[in-house]
């Protein structure tokens, strides 16, 4: 029983920090931007298919491709804020929400004609591959990788924020626009700059999930997605520090739903959701407005 | 003159949709009623974000309730069209009512949230209950019995018996929604979504007008819902998820949001173009979002937004000429 306790944390941890992979550049744009971004599962989606890409290319150099990849992908992403993105902040929330799934649209489409439409088997990657022994039982050596990665993201992030000059700036403009543009900050090239690195991690999350789930589909993004929204809504739209938390939650949540009550896994994770926005709509860390 | 113009219009839209049904092709009386439905869903959703200024990601549910609600009840305890469509719409009109009261505390994104994942819940519902709702198969063979009214048996298993059920009922939706458009009820609604405020210290429950509004919405999804089911004869998961909530939101913004003909105009492009483009190419979707994209970049009042503007300001400018001279 207790050996069955650990895997199914185990692997709730590791769906946890990969969800989370996502959610953080979702919640940086959403802090900042105050824009809740549908296409950042498309940026995901981009990302695996590049570093999938580069892989072939590149020759199996997995790392190269990770670090190519999602850079490739921050060009997509200049150029949906800088075009299309930045008219729309001033407008009501259905023009920038719809603005927004339209790209998930194209996006989904295009990696349909580049890629094909039907799914990609991922290569194992070499050191990563192979599962290593837990307790008896064989876990993946890549999800305990992933779990590693998580909080790594998760403290640079924070140390981007907290500790630089960069990261003050863009506290400054999230917390009060105006004032920062009077004080000289170029606010939208801040925008740009902010979306530019939402994105990156989003394409980053990609390129690490192609290992991760092992399959490319056109449509994988629409359902991480929602899975990067319950968590940005349970820790604080806006808020990292609750989005990490959430990802654990979620994580940890779906897991040993999955285990002791398959029926209801999926139902879980939205009745948590739909509990936190009635009980704290600003989320467990989010800000009151 | 504005109103003859609009009887004019609408006398001629019921013309040529009369037409349709008694002299043309199945192809197009099939595409015609999946035009009618959609309209039915978007013009009732379009009374919650274009009347009201609420958006709502999780109207699919309702969709799906309606469809569920028929078909179980034609399936398993008596396949009348007409009661299973009302029992459709009351298990919409119920789950609107009981999702709603919750949802109505908030506004914004966060209304747009809450919606999301109750719809979610009952997609997932559908999915996982598989006894019940026969998970992602979905419910399938329902039969379209004749609508036996007392004495008068009316069959509608063909396509072009069925259509003009389907046709009955958009034009009693399009009137029903226009009525509450122009009532006071729907001025409020109007006032809710200009100035919230303003309309609370006018000593009226903001909670209470929206919730209203969220359940007629609810309604004319379930009702679209069970149409829809009768013209496949079958129900598909996948109608209760997010993605199919988008739709009325897409069609009621191609269509304009601001305009009660919107959605309708909206939903005739939706499904037109469709077909149009999966002639050609396999890729509507990158098609659909580049309209989309150029919809929202330049002509935010939608079709009839736009044309209404450009018909109002020559209108204007030819009053104008007309008193200089």
């Amino acid at each position: 029983m207790l050996q069955s306790i650990i895997h199914v944390s185990l692997a709730g941890l590791s769906a946890g920090m990969f969800i989370w992979l996502i959610a953080s550049g979702l919640t940086l744009i959403f802090g900042v931007l105050g824009v809740l971004n549908f296409a950042h599962g498309s940026f995901y989606m981009l990302g695996a298919y590049f570093c999938y890409t580069l892989l072939g290319v590149m020759g199996d150099n997995f790392w190269l491709g990770l670090l190519l990849g999602p850079l490739c992908v921050c060009a997509v992403g200049f150029v949906v804020e800088r075009y299309f993105l930045r008219y729309v902040y001033h407008l009501a929330l259905p023009y920038q929400l719809l603005l927004t799934f339209a790209f998930v649209l194209l996006f989904d489409d295009v990696v349909k004609i580049v890629w094909g439409a039907g799914s990609i088997s991922s290569p194992a990657i070499p050191g990563l591959s192979g599962s290593v022994s837990i307790l008896g039982r064989n876990f993946p050596i890549y999800n305990l990788f992933i779990i590693g990665v998580g909080p790594l993201i998760a403290v640079g992030m924070w140390a981007i924020l907290a500790k630089t000059w960069w990261g003050r700036i863009i506290r400054a403009t999230s917390s009060d626009r105006e004032m920062a543009a009077t004080l000289g900050v170029r606010v939208p090239a801040l925008y740009t700059a902010v979306f530019v690195f939402g994105t990156w991690l989003g394409a980053m999350g990609g390129g690490l999930a192609v290992p991760f789930i092992g399959l490319l589909t056109p449509g994988m993004g629409e359902a991480v997605i929602i899975d990067a929204f319950i968590v940005a809504v349970i820790g604080g739209m806006g808020s990292l520090k609750g989005a990490f938390l959430g990802a654990l939650i979620i994580g940890l949540l779906s897991s040993f739903g999955t285990r002791f009550i398959p029926m209801f896994d999926m139902f879980l994770t939205f009745i948590l959701m739909a509990a936190i926005l009635l009980w704290r709509p600003q989320g467990l860390f989010g800000e009151t407005k | 003159m504005d109103r003859y113009l609009r009887c004019a219009a609408f006398g001629l839209l019921l013309t040529v949709l009369i037409a349709i049904g008694l002299l043309s092709g199945r192809f197009v009386i099939y595409l015609t009623m999946k035009i009618m439905i959609l309209a039915i869903f978007a013009l009732g959703y379009n009374l919650l974000l274009g009347r009201t200024g609420l958006l709502s990601f999780g109207h699919a549910a309702f969709y799906a309730a309606g469809a569920y609600g028929l078909g179980l009840f034609s399936q398993n305890i008596h396949p009348h069209p007409l009661l299973g469509i009302i029992i459709g719409v009351v298990f919409a009109a119920a789950m609107a009512l009981a999702i709603g009261f919750f949802c109505v505390r908030h506004t914004e994104i966060y209304f747009a949230m809450l919606t999301l994942a109750f719809g979610m819940m009952i997609f997932s519902l559908i999915w996982n209950l598989r006894s019940i709702t026969g998970g992602d198969d979905g419910l399938v063979g329902i039969v379209r019995a004749p609508l036996s009214l007392g004495l008068l048996s009316i069959p509608i298993v063909k396509a072009n018996q069925y259509y003009f059920l389907v046709l009955f009922f958009f034009v009693l939706s399009t009137w029903l929604l226009y009525l509450i458009r122009q009532s006071p009820f729907g001025l409020v609604l109007a006032g809710i979504r200009e100035n919230d405020r303003r309309i609370e210290f006018a000593g009226i429950s903001l909670r209470n007008y929206r919730l209203a509004a969220f359940v007629i919405s609810g309604i004319f999804a379930g009702l679209a819902g069970a149409l829809g089911t009768l013209l496949e004869s079958n129900t598909a998961p996948f109608s209760a998820h997010w993605t199919h909530s988008a739709e009325p939101v897409l069609v009621s913004l191609i269509g304009g949001i601001h305009t009660f003909t919107g959605p309708m105009v909206g939903s005739l492009i939706f499904i037109v173009l469709r077909e149009i483009i999966e002639r050609f190419t396999h890729n509507w979707m990158l098609w659909f979002g580049m309209i989309l994209l150029v919809i929202i970049m330049g002509f935010r009042g939608g079709v009839v937004g736009t044309i209404s503007n450009l018909w109002g300001r020559r209108l204007s400018d030819r009053l104008k000429s007309g008193g200089n001279a």
